[in-house]
């Protein structure tokens, strides 16, 4: 999976939109610097709201900078996400 | 480098793997150590198939950091599947249910991502639990929905037990919005599955909806770039728009003033986050006002926001809104102002996205349209991404051949094709072009001039080279008296070709010869030494079916004019639903990308390619060709028609009620006899019962419900229908759109346009699921008195996708008979069938007509008594007032006219029916209601047909002692059966009424 969505994601120029359709299901992805991030959608989903997500998840390791794992469990759980707010995120990573 | 790290991983494996293996005091501290090391070399990329169980082992850890890990590295490495995560439910439970806050969710945490069918069963309660606790923080309480949800997704009736959908309702309650965001994907996934239960939770999205979007009591933090929560919004608006309409006038106002106020308040920012977020919310907006089915005027004006978005310059939002245009093209009403914008949609094909386009542009082309846009894919072809040719040439052909204004310029249009994209193109194309060449007696000159015009130039495509020597070998001779166009030169043009085909076109080339020279009259005789020379060279090549034809064709042509007869024309061929819509529904089920392509093979044709359906009329085997011209496939239907056939004679030979043994899959006997009967024979002759079953069985002894006539779901399915199917079924027959049948899987809505005694229905079949349904089937058994023809219904749809199947319907005759539809699909290992009546009844075939004084009486008196005039005294009416009855008959479209009748007691109305055989005929209805008594009236029906007299008396009687309300489940027996109508002697229905 993560080789052959690479492969589609990687060559697609910066002029195209963040979504691509792959194997009947949405592929939303977003460049950050040399980081991808990808989330795999219902084709019917709403693009746009995911792709907030994903910056909303970069906004807050940014402001946390510590470990990933912890901060992508306080804000999605089975693909949902969780928190919205960047303030308690944040807080609950620190009160581990 | 790559190297090295390879090998100090495997080193550190190794060690890892010794550790474990050895040393059984292990210290936690060590243990931990390298649990946390496995986890780093899998996120490296190498795998791990060993150590889960030590993994696993660490979550029943008394000590945070140990339980830690034994969590996330159990929830990395393993699956739900994995036989390991079994030992820990035990320890995982007790976490929940703990007093420990961070075990708690880190133990939600876990189930939320892996949890299996296991966890569900024995877990749900316990996190229903922590999720409506109010002694929990906000923190613990949102994992807890989440996790909830992810057990739902496992096991739906684990958490669907009874009183949930009120703790549901409560929750939508909560103010703090992360537990309320986190409620709000778990209330999404519940109303997917069934939204009867959670009708409730509808005002209180609504609120929460309106209190977001305006921005009222929302705390700075839930904002986002300045928008309140825009997740929240968008899947409040996803869950609303699982409910199929919102009854409540309040709650839908408020709606839609809060839509109107999204649509209208969204600004193209230069923030790209705000930008996106605020689309987001948008989009979704638009989307549930397409679902809400909202006014004309709501609609057109997201037609104009789509519009504007699909010119923006920002590629996301661009083509967004060209998917959106796409979905909104199945609302039928719009696609006037959608063509509005036909030129900005054909120029965003020049987008390197360019997919989403294409399919609108395919979706909403029809005849007045088709020339612009076809012609401009034309152009396109030639710029276009060598990916996408295929596909774009096969669309071309397509909306060619569904609306060509004429049938030149399909012909201009496919030749066009070829030349411009030759190698994308598939044999289909060019066989179906020769299909109407050949059909269509009048372009024949035009196209065989055509194909010489196409040939004389320099490099030709192979393919071109096949259509046209095929169309100037058949119809070259048509040209003859033009100037070029004697054989001798055509035969020259063709062969200059020869020698650059393959051996897979020399055959064609062979026979254009062969026919050249069977029409050149009177024989050339220089000709004529050509091409035996041209069939004696190939009479020894190494292909076989060169070398067939050669040998054949030279004999046939020494033989002369007696048996020329094989070399004449080719017969036309019979009509066959066109090969490349087949084609392009079969590509399209791999992406799940369907809808307005689907749309678009449901939709009529332009008349301009009706193509004559005629057999081969002369006897001979068909010519040499239709070895090749057979690929196109003519519809399946067969194998429906022999299934049902079989069972009719299955239950003529056992003649009486036993089949019902024999028929597993149904619980209900007259179903059975219903299936099989009105199958039976030709689809053609099916109308020509004078009486159809279904009124025969109503009058049977063991009916006791008269009003639920025959066939709803059938027994054994083990999928249970979501709704009421007979309330729907009411619901239908007053109101023209609506849904007809839902369950898990599907979802059936019904869209209806009634003129005079025709009828246009709309099937909109829609696949709830991710998956797609096969084996689709729906057929429908039409009473006698309607003719009834439904479209083809495709055997598979789609994920997510909702399929249109026209349905048409003419009246013939006044009858009260309910037409059936037999639908069957399969999901998964289950096999579902059901029988649901269509809401073609009597009253949609009625037009309301107010009469006047001066022209109500001569009539009344005029039709004097039996049969045009019967009166009859109806008791065990349901008790209703005068007003109330005068809104009923109103709503089954018979109109009051007030102060006809000097007693305020009485109720006189007209209406005009409309039916093949009757044309339009009037109505006169006088009701007599006693006010002493009102559960008993005396109503008087006339027209000048005594049929219709009868059928309408018992309809309305029908309807005044049973009216279906949502709230009265039971519907009270009729007062007697109807007395049957006379039966012709040789009636099917009637020898079947003898055997009962």
């Amino acid at each position: 999976v993560l080789r052959e969505l690479s492969g589609v994601i990687l060559t697609r120029g910066p002029r195209l939109c963040n979504f691509v359709e792959w194997r009947g299901l949405k592929v939303v992805y977003k460049r950050y610097a040399s980081l991808y991030f990808c989330m795999c959608i219902d084709p019917d989903g709403n693009e746009l709201e995911i792709l907030e997500i994903i910056h909303h998840y970069v906004e807050v390791l940014d402001r946390y900078f510590g470990s990933a794992y912890y901060i992508l469990d306080e804000i999605l759980i089975s693909g949902e996400l969780q928190e919205s707010s960047k303030r308690t995120v944040v807080r609950s990573v620190a009160a581990q | 480098n790559k190297e090295q790290e390879r090998l100090r991983v495997d080193k550190e494996l190794g060690n890892i793997r010794n550790r474990f293996k050895k040393e059984k005091g292990l210290t936690p501290y060590d243990k931990k150590k390298y649990v946390w090391k496995m986890l780093y070399i899998y996120m490296l990329g190498y795998d791990v198939d060993f150590g889960h169980m030590e993994a696993v082992s660490l979550i029943s850890a008394s000590k945070y950091p140990e339980k830690q890990v034994g969590y996330i590295v159990t929830s990395c490495l393993l699956n739900e599947n994995h036989d390991f995560l079994r030992l820990a439910i035990n320890t995982v439970r007790n976490d929940i249910i703990g007093r420990n806050e961070t075990f708690q969710c880190l133990a939600l945490t876990l189930v939320g991502n892996i949890g299996g069918r296991e966890f569900a069963e024995s877990l749900a309660p316990d996190v229903q639990k922590l999720l409506l606790s109010s002694s929990c923080r906000p923190l613990v309480r949102k994992k807890a929905a989440l996790c909830l949800l992810r057990l739902f997704r496992k096991n739906p009736d684990v958490v669907n037990v009874d009183g949930w959908a009120d703790r549901m309702t409560q929750l939508l309650d909560e103010r703090d919005l992360g537990v309320l965001t986190s409620s709000m994907s778990l209330l999404v996934a519940l109303v997917s599955n069934n939204h009867e239960a959670y009708w409730t939770c509808l005002p209180k999205c609504v609120k929460i909806l309106e209190r977001l979007a305006r921005n009222q009591d929302v705390p700075q933090e839930y904002t986002y770039y300045g928008i309140p929560s825009p997740w929240l919004q968008v899947k409040t608006m996803r869950a609303l728009q699982y409910f199929p309409t919102i009854e409540d006038p309040n709650t839908r106002r408020t709606l839609f003033e809060v839509l109107q106020w999204i649509l209208m308040g969204t600004d193209v920012v230069k923030n790209v986050n705000k930008n996106n977020a605020s689309h987001a919310v948008l989009f979704e907006a638009l989307a549930l006002v397409m679902h809400l089915d909202a006014e004309k005027e709501m609609m057109s004006q997201c037609v104009a926001l789509l519009g504007k978005f699909i010119a923006v310059r920002e590629p996301n939002i661009r083509y967004l809104g060209l998917e959106n245009m796409t979905r909104m093209l199945i609302v039928a009403d719009v696609q006037e102002s959608i063509k509005r914008h036909q030129a900005q949609i054909i120029t965003s094909l020049k987008d390197p996205d360019i997919r989403r386009a294409l399919d609108l542009l395919y979706g909403m082309c029809d005849i007045t349209n088709a020339k612009d846009i076809v012609e401009e894919l034309l152009q396109y072809l030639n710029s276009a991404d060598f990916t996408m040719r295929e596909e774009l040439s096969l669309k071309a052909a397509i909306l060619a051949e569904k609306f060509a204004p004429d049938l030149s310029w399909y012909v201009d249009v496919i030749l066009q094709l070829i030349e411009k994209a030759g190698d994308f193109i598939s044999d289909d194309i060019w066989f179906r072009v020769v299909q109407f060449v050949t059909n269509n007696d009048d372009l024949q000159p035009y196209a065989a001039a055509k194909a010489k015009e196409y040939l004389e130039k320099p490099a030709v495509d192979e393919k071109m080279v096949k259509v046209c020597a095929y169309i100037l070998g058949e119809y070259s001779h048509l040209l003859a008296r033009r100037p070029g166009c004697s054989p001798k030169e055509i035969f020259s043009i063709i062969h200059e070709k020869l020698p650059s085909v393959s051996t897979t076109t020399i055959p064609l080339l062979l026979s254009a010869y062969a026919k050249i020279l069977m029409h050149t009259q009177p024989p050339d005789q220089v000709l004529q030494n050509q091409i035996w020379t041209i069939f004696t060279k190939y009479e020894s090549c190494i292909d076989a079916e060169i070398q067939q034809r050669a040998v054949e064709y030279f004999a046939l042509s020494r033989k002369g004019a007696a048996v020329m007869d094989i070399l004449a024309e080719m017969p036309k061929f019979p009509e066959r639903q066109s090969s490349l819509i087949k084609k392009a529904e079969d590509a399209e089920a791999d992406t799940a990308e369907q809808s307005a392509l689907k749309l678009r093979a449901q939709q009529q044709p332009s008349n301009a390619l009706v193509v004559t359906d005629q057999h081969p009329s002369n006897g001979e085997p068909p010519p040499v060709f239709v070895g090749q011209l057979s690929v196109v496939k003519a519809p399946n239907m067969n194998n429906t028609k022999d299934h049902y056939s079989t069972e009719h004679v299955l239950s003529q030979e056992n003649g009486n009620l036993s089949q019902v043994d024999q028929q597993p899959p149904s619980a209900d006997p007259l179903s059975d006899l219903l299936g099989p009967l009105a199958i039976e024979g030709p689809p053609g002759a099916t109308v020509q019962y004078e009486n159809s079953a279904v009124s025969e069985l109503e009058s049977g002894p063991d009916v006791v419900d008269g009003s639920a006539i025959v066939p709803v779901e059938v027994g054994t399915n083990t999928i249970q229908p979501i709704g009421n199917i007979a309330v729907r079924f009411h619901a239908l027959c007053l109101k023209d759109s609506g849904v007809l049948y839902e369950d898990p899987y599907i979802q059936i809505g019904i869209k209806a346009e009634w003129r005079a005694h025709q009828g246009r229905l709309v099937l909109f079949l829609g696949n709830k699921n991710t998956s797609p349904l096969v084996s689709v089937q729906a057929l429908i058994l039409p009473p006698a008195h309607l003719k009834m023809e439904l479209s083809l219904v495709p055997d598979t749809i789609p994920p997510r996708a909702q399929v249109q199947c026209p349905l048409e319907v003419v009246n013939l005759r006044p009858s009260r008979d309910v037409a059936v539809l037999d639908f069957s699909y399969k999901f998964g290992t289950h096999m579902v069938n059901i029988k649901l009546r269509l809401p073609a009844v009597l009253n949609k075939f009625l037009q309301p007509l107010p009469v006047s004084a001066e022209e109500f009486f001569p009539q009344w008196r005029s039709l004097s008594g039996p049969p045009s005039k019967l009166q009859e005294v109806v008791r065990g009416v349901r008790p209703m007032a005068l007003p109330e009855m005068a809104n009923l008959l109103h709503s089954y479209r018979i109109a009051i006219s007030p102060g006809l009748d000097p007693n305020p007691n009485n109720l006189v109305a007209s209406t005009t029916f409309y039916s093949e055989d009757t044309r339009a005929i009037v109505c006169l209805v006088r009701i007599e209601t006693d006010p002493a008594d009102r559960t008993q009236l005396r109503m008087t029906l006339a027209s000048g047909d005594p049929t219709l007299t009868f059928e309408l008396k018992e309809f309305i009687k029908e309807q005044l002692v049973s009216i279906p309300t949502v709230a009265q489940a039971p519907t009270p027996p009729p007062p007697a059966a109807p007395p049957t109508p006379q039966i012709p002697p040789n009636d099917p229905a009637a020898l079947l009424a003898d055997l009962l």
